[in-house]
Parts: structure tokens; C-alpha cells; sequence
């Protein structure tokens, strides 16, 4: 069997939620396997990460380096195309950075790649059977990947419920092996998601709309049901994209994490990005043309009806 | 500067409703409707604009089959200068690593400073452009969502990450981005655009003219496969309100004042 790795993301030292989420997934792979967990940073805060992981990992491999003090893509690639080897099975997040980071690993190191992996159904020799979704979401398959010559596998967050119990792992300070680490993309700085004249993090009840408004002029029906629900209007990303809201309205993984007591979803298909800014198990309700959209698996009630007659109809019935 | 973009032809999802056929082999295809790749139009917009400011020329590329010329032409409608075809059935059943091997002998064959992808297309991989990259070794940024061109042989972009925070970062020419949503607004082709373009020769290469071997494409060089389609065992999933839309509102406004969605 061959040996797993799980990148660890982590901020400033914290380790994020996939580390844990990997260590169920590696363990779908092989249930024996002693998974060794990859920490890259600088200082105190790699040392910090270090031990979050290795709460959740038997072994940890430190990567302790000046140019690790921000996750470069391309610096880490380089890191790990060196001290990996070729026929492992490499965990990252599939997010921001493990998008950055992965598809090129997997042509470096030569191994197979498996991208946003939500499930994983077991080994069969070398391949691996693992399931993706496609069609934004609308349609779900069981996909093969053969991992003889290795495999990265990028894998969905929230996909894999972490488990309870602590294991006590050993670190192993790898930093002597970094090699040549220069990069021809250097890192200048974030900058930080301007703040909006709302703030819908705070509002108890949220009136969402998505692509299913269709059109800017309708913008107006959802303010007029949100003012007679006492709610704030928020919207999918393709609003904020198309300018017809301001990005502070935007729920999602790269909008805002919203924590509402109930959740109008009003065509919204219900992407896994768009859902990954819903916290708190919200009341949700979904309003959509298509019955078979996928908000319909996570929300609480479901309407199939076009939003833009049902909106006005129950505003009209509120006031 | 030479810009190449990569397209890709695919089932509008915000236009059909995905079936999945009973025995799990394919969707239903007959009646969609497809259209470029929403990440695509973002890229193909950013390109054209580099060009209207800095000079050069726009190329459009495609993998696919013949009436993946279409979204060609789209593009070519939008503004870009040129558009290739790159078909065959040795290209057929490719994964995202044959995609990309396919994309890397075209760019070989030319001599690009820019090459664009979308951020992800229908399958949601993401992976295509982070492949091609590393395969010319050249470097990349994915999700970009800025791009400053100046003069120099670097230029300067922004990825978006988390929460909508932008990371700035400058990288060197030649480069591989992948474009996210929202970077531009993307221009409006109308009927008369296409018609312009219509007859505009587009030359279509294959396996041979590439110099690929069958075996480093296609069914038989993919080491990802998809096996069927299907659909999940739904958990408890929402429940449905049934009846007339004023007895649905009804139902509603009664669950609301329930849960304290209505002041
Ligand atoms: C890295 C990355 C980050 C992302 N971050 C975010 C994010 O933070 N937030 C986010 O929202 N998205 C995000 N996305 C985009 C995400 O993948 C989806 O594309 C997006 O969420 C889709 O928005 P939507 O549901 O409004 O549109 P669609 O998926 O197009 O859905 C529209 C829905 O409306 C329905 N509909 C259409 N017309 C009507 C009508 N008249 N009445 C009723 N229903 C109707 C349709 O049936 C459909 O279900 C991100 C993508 C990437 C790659
Ligand atoms: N068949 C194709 N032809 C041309 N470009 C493609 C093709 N498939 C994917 N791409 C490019 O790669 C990007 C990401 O797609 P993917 O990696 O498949 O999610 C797309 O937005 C396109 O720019």
C-alpha cells in the first residue's frame, strides 16, 4: 500500500478544519495507513501548526523555512515535488490554495489527479474509486484513479466529518531537506474584501437571490419582500459578478459567512461554494423553477415556483 | 503581447436540466443547450482588453469535436483575432492531464507571452490550466480576478482567496493564469458578431499534426476515469411544499412565523 500524505493548511500557526477532514479521508484509503501530515511555514507558527497536526496525524514532517512564511503555490510545489515520493498518495484541500497548488504537483511528481473529491469509496489494488460531482452540482459520479504511479487527490471542505479522538503524533524537523525553493511568481500582499453599508453577517433573516432573478430591473422584487419579512437582502456570487449588488451582499467562500436564524434561498442552485457561507444550521428555504436542484438536498423546505411570481406574490400577502 | 486562451464547449447548467440516462453512462444530451464556459468568456474578455491597451493579438483554442467550432466563432465575435481546433478521435475519453498535453503542443507551436484558462469548466476540476502550466514550466496563478500589464517582462495579478480577499502577487512572462469570474464584464455578442465571423477559416490540427502519440492521450493514456453517473440516496432533503401558489405562501408564512423569519 502506498504511503499518504495530507497537506496541512493552517493561519498563522491555527490549523484549519481539512486537516481533520483529511485524516478520515486517508483512512477511507486504508484503514492501517500511518499517514504522515506535511506542515510548511516560518517560525513559531509553523511549530504551533506542527502540533495542531499532530493531534490528528502519527507522524508530521515540519518544513520550517523564511519563503514558506506565506503559502506560495509554486514555492510549496517545488518543496514538495523534492521530498515526496513519486508513488504516494497526496491529500490537499480543494481550496483556494489546494487549487493553486495541486494540478501542478501532480504533473511534477508524475502521478494521477483526482480533483474535489466529496467521497471516497475504497481501493481495489491501485485504483481508487472516488466520487465527484459535475454540472454544478446536478449530477453526481463515481470516478476511477489509478494510483500505481501516485496519485494527489484534492478533496471537497466539509466533505469528510471529522472524527473525535486524539492520537499524540512525533514531529520530524525536515527543514535540512528544502532544497532550491525560488520562484518566478513572488507574493506582494493581501488585500483585504472591502466592507459594504450592510453587514449581512449580523441579520437574522436573509433574503437570498441568485442567477434565477435574471435580470438587474428585478433586484427591486427581492428588496420589497425583504423590507415586508423585517430581512436583509444577500445574493450568489453571479449577482455580485454581473454588478447588480455590491460584493458585502455576496454569501459564500469567497464572500461572507452568514450565521441567519432562516435563510431564503431564491434561485440559488446550491454550489458548494455558495453553501460553504452558511453556518449555524439556518431554517432554509429554497424557492426554485428546477426540482431538481441540488438546494433542494439541504434545504429545509422547498418551493418548486418562479421566483419572479412567487416573491411579489408573498410580499403582497405580507403587507 | 500574444495571448492564447483556452475555451471549452459545455451544457449551459444555467439554462438545462441535467438528467442522468438509466443506465448511468452519460447525461441526456439530445436537447441542451451549450454554450462556452462561464469562466472562459471572463478570460477571453480579459484578453481582448490586454490587447486593446498593450498591442498584440488574441488567439482562441478549443479540444474538442467539430461543433466545437462554434464557441470559436463566439470569441472570434467578441474580439479575438483567431481561433484553432484541435480535434480527433485519439483525443476522445482524455483526462485532464491529456487536455492538457493536447494544449501544451499548441502552444508549442507558437510563441505566446500570455496564456489564459478559466478558473474551472463543467466538470469543476480546476485543473487544466495549473497542468498545462507546469508541464511548459512556466509559472501560474489560478482564480486570478486582476491583471496588471506594464512594460516589463513581469507583470502584476490578483488571486482571489478566502472571504474575497485578493492576493497580490507579481509573476514573469510568459505565464499561465486562470481567470475567475467577475474580473471584467464580459462583452455581449449578438447575431450580427457571429454572422461576421461565420466564414472565417479556422484550421482544425489532430493527433499527427501535434506530433502526439496515441498513447499520451485519450482513453488509453487517462489515469482518471469516470466509471457512471448517479444519482446520491438523498437524506431527509427538503420538504416540498405542494398545492397552489397561494396555498404554498399560506403553509410558508405559518412555517416563518415558526421559526422567527418574520418580524
Ligand atoms: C473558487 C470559487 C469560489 C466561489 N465562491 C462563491 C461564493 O462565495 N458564493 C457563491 O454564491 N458562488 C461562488 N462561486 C460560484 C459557484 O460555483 C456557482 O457558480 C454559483 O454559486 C452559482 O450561483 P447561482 O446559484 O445563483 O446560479 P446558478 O447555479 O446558475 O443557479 C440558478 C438557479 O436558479 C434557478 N432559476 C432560474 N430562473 C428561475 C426563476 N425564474 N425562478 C426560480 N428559479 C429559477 C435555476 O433552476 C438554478 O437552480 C465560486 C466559484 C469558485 C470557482
Ligand atoms: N477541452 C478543452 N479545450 C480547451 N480548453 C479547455 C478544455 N478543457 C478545459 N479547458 C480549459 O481549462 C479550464 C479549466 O477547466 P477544467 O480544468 O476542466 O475545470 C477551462 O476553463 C478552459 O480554459
Amino acid at each position: 500500500m502506498a504511503q499518504i500524505f495530507a497537506y496541512i493548511a493552517h493561519k498563522g500557526g491555527v490549523v484549519d478544519d481539512s486537516a481533520a477532514e483529511l485524516a478520515v479521508a486517508a483512512r477511507k484509503i486504508d484503514a492501517a495507513a500511518e499517514v504522515t501530515a506535511i506542515v510548511t511555514g516560518s517560525g513559531g507558527d509553523v511549530d504551533k501548526a506542527c502540533e495542531g497536526a499532530a493531534k490528528l496525524y502519527a507522524q508530521v514532517w515540519k518544513f520550517n523555512h523564511a519563503d514558506l512564511a506565506y503559502p506560495n503555490a509554486e514555492i510549496v510545489r517545488k518543496l514538495l515535488t523534492d521530498v515526496l515520493p513519486k508513488d504516494g498518495i497526496v491529500l490537499i484541500p480543494h481550496d483556494t490554495f489546494g487549487m493553486d497548488l495541486a494540478p501542478g504537483l501532480a504533473i511534477k511528481l508524475d502521478s494521477a489527479y483526482a480533483p474535489d473529491v466529496v467521497g471516497i469509496d475504497g481501493m481495489d489494488g491501485a485504483v481508487m474509486k472516488v466520487v465527484r460531482q459535475e454540472f454544478a452540482g446536478m449530477a453526481h459520479a463515481h470516478v476511477t484513479c489509478d494510483t500505481a504511479a501516485g496519485a494527489v487527490l484534492t478533496l471537497r471542505p466539509g466533505s469528510f466529518q471529522p472524527e473525535n479522538g486524539a492520537v499524540s503524533g512525533s514531529v520530524t524537523d525536515k527543514s535540512g531537506d528544502i532544497g532550491d525553493i525560488t520562484a518566478k511568481r513572488r507574493f506582494l500582499e493581501v488585500v483585504e474584501a472591502e466592507t459594504g453599508d450592510v453587514d449581512i453577517t449580523k441579520a437574522d433573516v436573509l433574503v437570498s437571490v441568485g442567477r434565477g432573478i435574471e435580470d438587474q430591473d428585478n433586484i427591486g422584487i427581492a428588496e420589497e419582500l425583504a423590507e415586508a419579512m423585517g430581512a436583509v437582502v444577500s445574493c450568489s456570487r453571479p449577482i455580485v459578478d454581473a454588478k447588480w449588488l455590491e460584493k458585502s451582499r455576496q454569501v459564500g467562500t469567497s464572500g461572507k459567512t452568514v450565521k441567519p436564524k432562516v435563510y431564503m434561498a431564491l434561485g440559488i442552485s446550491g454550489s458548494f461554494q455558495h453553501l460553504g457561507g452558511l453556518k449555524g444550521s439556518p431554517f432554509i428555504v429554497a424557492v426554485n423553477k428546477n426540482p431538481k436542484a441540488p438546494i433542494f438536498q439541504v434545504a429545509d423546505v422547498g418551493i418548486v415556483e418562479d421566483i419572479l411570481e412567487f416573491m411579489p406574490a408573498l410580499t403582497e400577502k405580507l403587507s | 503581447m500574444e495571448i492564447l486562451v483556452c475555451v471549452k464547449r459545455v451544457p449551459d447548467t444555467a439554462e438545462n436540466e441535467i438528467e442522468i440516462k438509466g443506465d448511468g453512462t452519460d447525461i441526456e444530451r439530445d436537447d441542451l443547450v451549450y454554450s462556452v464556459n462561464e469562466w472562459d468568456n471572463y478570460a477571453t474578455e480579459e484578453a481582448i482588453q490586454i490587447r486593446d491597451n498593450v498591442g498584440g493579438s488574441v488567439t482562441v483554442v478549443t479540444v474538442g469535436d467539430d461543433e466545437a467550432e462554434e464557441v470559436l466563432r463566439r470569441q472570434m465575435a467578441m474580439g479575438a483575432d483567431k481561433g484553432i481546433l484541435l480535434s480527433d478521435d485519439a483525443f476522445e475519453g482524455s483526462d485532464g492531464r491529456g487536455i492538457a498535453t493536447i494544449l501544451k503542443a499548441i502552444v508549442k507551436k507558437g510563441s505566446y507571452d500570455l496564456i489564459l484558462t478559466g478558473a474551472q469548466a463543467d466538470d469543476g476540476a480546476a485543473q487544466v490550466g495549473g497542468m498545462l502550466a507546469a508541464m511548459l514550466d512556466l509559472p501560474y496563478a489560478s482564480l486570478v480576478n486582476k491583471v496588471d500589464v506594464g512594460s516589463g517582462k513581469t507583470i502584476k495579478v490578483g488571486r482571489e482567496i478566502e472571504g474575497g480577499n485578493q492576493e497580490m502577487s507579481e509573476i514573469e512572462l510568459p505565464c499561465v493564469l486562470s481567470i475567475q469570474t467577475g474580473i471584467n464584464e464580459p462583452r455581449y455578442v449578438g447575431i450580427r458578431g457571429i454572422r461576421k465571423v461565420a466564414s472565417v477559416e479556422i484550421p482544425t490540427h489532430g493527433a499527427g499534426d501535434l506530433g502526439l502519440s496515441a498513447d499520451s492521450v485519450g482513453t488509453g493514456a487517462a489515469r482518471v476515469k469516470r466509471v457512471d453517473y448517479f444519482t446520491p440516496e438523498m437524506g431527509a432533503g427538503a420538504e416540498i411544499l405542494e398545492g397552489s401558489i397561494e396555498e404554498k405562501i399560506d403553509k410558508l408564512i405559518e412555517l416563518l412565523k415558526a421559526k422567527g423569519g418574520l418580524k
